[in-house]
């Protein structure tokens, strides 16, 4: 009866927070013996703080983890192991010029001589290989294999230790289509044999195909959980994506003028050259503020890069009032001279300087321009002067020039940011997830600004993942899914399940 | 557990911790003369009465202390933008080629404007030294660590050639060029104070020391108040934000090691135009590895580094008067000491950070008696 009755993994409240991020909270999840568990959720939900917890990386603020029924404390991978608990990474733990054998030996030597352990080990390799299917030349070097066979042998590592519980965190993120084919019969397999396993990921076609319940987290929350078959994509697009309180602002009409940004089949790739925006155009006219919607990690990021010259095209052109942008000219320095503005996704990693003073961090981009200094030396009472009226035109606190970049709220930072690129007065306005990490009466005072730059004329592209941000701000909506286009809409035709839809890639001639 | 402690005061940070990591340099160095047998504070005592007794023992100071003012410049300029030049001492050898060769054969230029010609040769040699591996960061990625190591052994082989088989006075066996004339050297404070009749014994001391405060004052400048020093410090602090905000860090990592180089070259000024007179083999002595602890020690800001400078220029003095009257301690003493500052200053540059903030934490928040 007992047996029946206790799940693989029960996680009881498990709370976790690092500084003012609340990564996890009160989450709860229960996994059944056998089956293939998914987690969905968007990048930053919680996903892999929770499996990180689960395998020791961290130890939860409160909370109780029980494996098949029994309260445990898991407090390194090496104690989540002795639990039966396995984990693959999304980036392989592998030593590449070691042997697939020494690689699955490595932390279980078994003693001082090798050739022992490498003995039973050899042999274990071999059944495994036999009983599910996973069969990988001891003896080859892990740096000389394929992707998807590295893959193989961090699941074969996990097995050999004895997992009875497998945690795949984005496994496909780094596979082929056809790889991401044979890693499914593979769990399927493994399935077969009574293992229970976890399955991370974003990608809702995975879930659908794979899985057999799934639990979705979002901001940090496990918001609801289903059978797989009992679900659909639009249902967890939903869930994901979330139906906040609407933020209400005061917006009238959009009065669009000229086309001033035209983009034709832009491909970007990213830093590793994968493809991540595959064919995109779109206009963008004088007056007008256009939406970007998506689950995040679905090629915004690039896009926006790309349009303000962080990232070279692969492909297509960029128009500004009409004329094509010659590629080689394209950097961020000249786009902010003909006008375009950026507010970065990431106002941490890219947009400030956090060491700075926040009226160094306020000219970062235009501190070659002749108002702060018209020789090579800068003129140190006009920067100051000149942050200290950005700063209270954004009620910017406290409005210090001289406080450090890094000691300043979120929130303010971001109004740094945005005074930055504002204040300016680009024609063109990037603005890239402007409310992320804000407190709520900030959002709306920024909310507001944007709303203003539009009305003053400006032409405004939003990249948000909060579909509220997308609703309140925009008036005219395009979705990427995949890095494609899936669909465009105006915000009055349309709502968050119709969305949701187009987010998780059923384009409108599917539909 | 660590809870998260207010961040340290200005003073603190600036003043107290750097002191107390080379107040903990010279606790260890004092236990190491003991173990050799000797009394630590006679040590010291002989020590700064060498280097500071008398105006001879100041003059030598002072003239150690200007190699380490630029040695220790050209290493900080660097760390602005989060590079590790350790070449400086390579880079301050080939310039001293350049000194030299304009001195010898420029001779045709009207008075001192030849030595002035020779000091900008010394920034330019050091200059085009540090710009390949600036140029290899840069461009390819290759590490400017390991670059400027290997160029440190390229230019002492170099240098040794050029010396043995090409520069060397054809009437002499040392391994030397002939001796510039006297517009091709830098003048020694001794010589410009004897006409107005003040007395200072014969030392190297030379107008050097004011062009490594000029130069001390430049970098201040360059990099707090000039847009190309606003660069640099962006590339150091968030490479990521610079390329956002239009800065090529490729290209500030190639101008900042041309900047380290030329100050690099500084050192040949003091050295081979203030005091030798000619390239002599070898002459760096490793001054550009103290450098790298002068940089350290200062936290890479000017001020800090002149103080530094000459703290290490008692040291190097100071020393050579303890080698001199206690024969159990070796000149490699100073070594040790300077070995024990940039563990102390560098690699465990935090360690007295947490107990000096709880310190300084209890003392704030302990209620009034």
């Amino acid at each position: 009866m007992a047996e029946r009755a206790s799940p693989a993994i029960e996680l009881i409240g498990i709370d976790k927070s690092f500084g003012p991020v609340h990564a996890n909270n009160h989450v709860n999840l229960v996994v059944e013996r056998g089956v293939i568990h998914g987690i969905v959720g968007e990048n930053g939900a919680g996903k892999s703080t929770l499996m990180s917890i689960l395998y020791g990386f961290y130890e939860a603020d409160s909370g109780e983890i029980r494996i098949n029924g029994e309260p445990v404390r898991i407090r390194s991978s090496r104690e989540a192991i002795s639990h039966g608990i396995g984990m693959v990474h999304q980036h392989f733990m592998l030593v590449p010029p070691l042997s697939v054998l020494e690689n699955v030996m490595l932390g279980a030597e078994g003693g001082p001589l090798l050739s022992e352990g490498a003995g039973s080990i050899r042999k274990r390799l071999a059944e495994l290989g036999r009983e599910y299917g996973l069969e990988v030349n001891p003896d080859a070097i892990v740096g000389e294999l394929s992707v998807g066979l590295q893959q193989r042998v961090e699941i074969l590592k996990a097995l050999v230790r004895g997992a009875d519980i497998l945690v795949l965190d984005e496994p496909t993120a780094v596979l082929t289509p056809a790889e991401a084919d044979q890693l499914f019969e593979m769990l399927k397999v493994l399935k077969g044999e009574r293992k229970t396993i976890i399955f991370i990921t974003h990608k809702l076609r995975e879930i659908m195909s794979l899985t057999d319940r799934v639990s979705v987290m979002r901001r940090g929350e496990m918001v609801a959980t289903f059978d797989t078959d009992k679900t659909s994509p639009p249902e967890l697009a939903d869930a994901m994506v979330g139906r906040k309180v609407i933020l209400k602002i005061d917006k009238g009409p959009a009065h669009p003028g000229a086309v001033v940004l035209e983009a034709r089949d832009l491909v970007v790739r990213d830093d590793r050259g994968v493809v991540r925006v595959d064919g995109v155009s779109f206009t963008l006219r004088e007056g007008e503020i256009l939406g970007v919607a998506g689950v995040a990690g679905n090629g915004q990021s690039e896009l926006l890069e790309a349009l303000a010259g962080i990232r070279p095209l692969s492909a297509g052109e960029i128009l500004i009032d009409g004329e094509v942008l010659p590629p080689p000219k394209r950097n961020p320095q000249l786009e902010r001279l003909i006008g375009i503005g950026h507010v970065p996704e990431d106002r941490h990693r890219v947009g400030l300087v956090m060491p700075f003073e926040a009226c160094e961090s306020a000219m970062l981009g235009f501190h070659r321009e002749r108002v702060y200094g018209k020789g090579a030396l800068f003129d140190r009472r006009a920067i100051i002067a000149d942050a200290q009226s950005k700063m209270k035109a954004f009620d910017v606190r406290p409005p210090s020039p001289l406080l450090k970049t890094a000691n300043f709220s979120g929130g303010n930072q971001q109004k740094i940011v945005l005074a930055r690129e504002i204040e300016r007065n680009p024609r063109i306005l990037l603005v890239g997830q402007p409310t992320r990490g804000v407190d709520i009466g900030a959002i709306e005072f920024i909310h507001k600004r944007i709303v203003a730059q539009r009305d003053a004329g400006k032409a405004l592209l939003l990249v948000s993942v909060e579909l509220d941000e997308i609703f309140a701000l925009s008036d005219r909506i395009i979705v990427l899914c995949a890095g494609r286009v899936t669909g465009e809409r105006r915000p009055e035709d349309t709502d968050a399940q119709d969305l949701g839809l187009l987010m998780a890639g059923v384009s409108e001639r599917a539909a | 557990m660590s809870s998260p402690l207010r961040p340290l005061p200005v003073w603190a940070d600036v003043a107290l911790i750097p002191l107390v990591n080379v107040a903990a340099a010279f606790v260890i160095s004092g236990f190491v003369v003991l173990a050799i047998g000797e009394n630590p504070l006679e040590a010291v005592k002989i020590l700064i009465a060498g280097a500071l007794g008398d105006l001879e023992g100041i003059g030598f100071t002072l003239y150690y202390a200007t190699s380490f003012i630029f040695t220790g410049l050209a290493v900080a300029i660097c760390f602005h933008a989060g590079l590790f030049n350790i070449g400086v001492e390579g880079q301050a050898y080939v310039a001293g080629l350049g000194a030299a060769l304009a001195a010898l054969h420029l001779g045709f230029l009207p008075g001192y404007s030849l030595v002035v010609v020779a000091i900008f040769a010394a920034a330019l040699f050091g200059a085009a030294f540090a710009f390949i591996p600036g140029y290899l960061q840069a461009k390819r990625d290759s590490h400017i660590v390991i670059t400027t190591i290997m160029f440190n052994y390229i230019a002492s082989a170099l240098m040794g050639y050029l010396l043995v088989d090409v520069l060397r006075n054809p009437s002499q066996m040392n391994p030397e060029t002939p001796t510039f004339s006297v517009y091709g050297q830098v003048p020694q404070f001794h010589e410009l104070l004897a006409p107005l009749g003040i007395h200072w014994p014969e030392t190297p001391f030379n107008l050097s020391f004011l062009l490594a405060l000029a130069a001390a004052f430049a970098v201040w400048l360059t990099i707090w108040r000039t847009r190309l020093g606003y660069e640099i410090r962006t590339v150091g602090a968030n490479a990521t934000a610079a390329v956002y905000g239009g800065i090529s860090p490729a290209r500030v990592t190639i101008v900042t090691t041309l900047l380290s180089g030329a100050l690099a070259g500084g050192m040949a000024v003091n050295v081979i135009l203030g005091e030798e007179h000619r390239l002599i083999l070898e002459y760096t002595a490793g001054f550009g590895f103290v450098g790298i602890a002068v940089a350290l020690m200062g936290r890479a800001h000017p001020v800090g580094i002149i103080l530094a400078a000459i703290l290490f220029g008692i040291l190097y003095q100071g020393g050579a008067e303890l080698a001199f009257e206690t024969p159990k301690i070796s000149r490699d003493m100073i070594v040790v000491i300077q070995g024990l500052v940039v563990l102390f200053a560098g690699a465990l540059e935090h360690m007295f950070r947490r107990p000096v903030a709880v310190l300084l934490a209890r003392r704030t928040t302990s209620p009034p008696i």
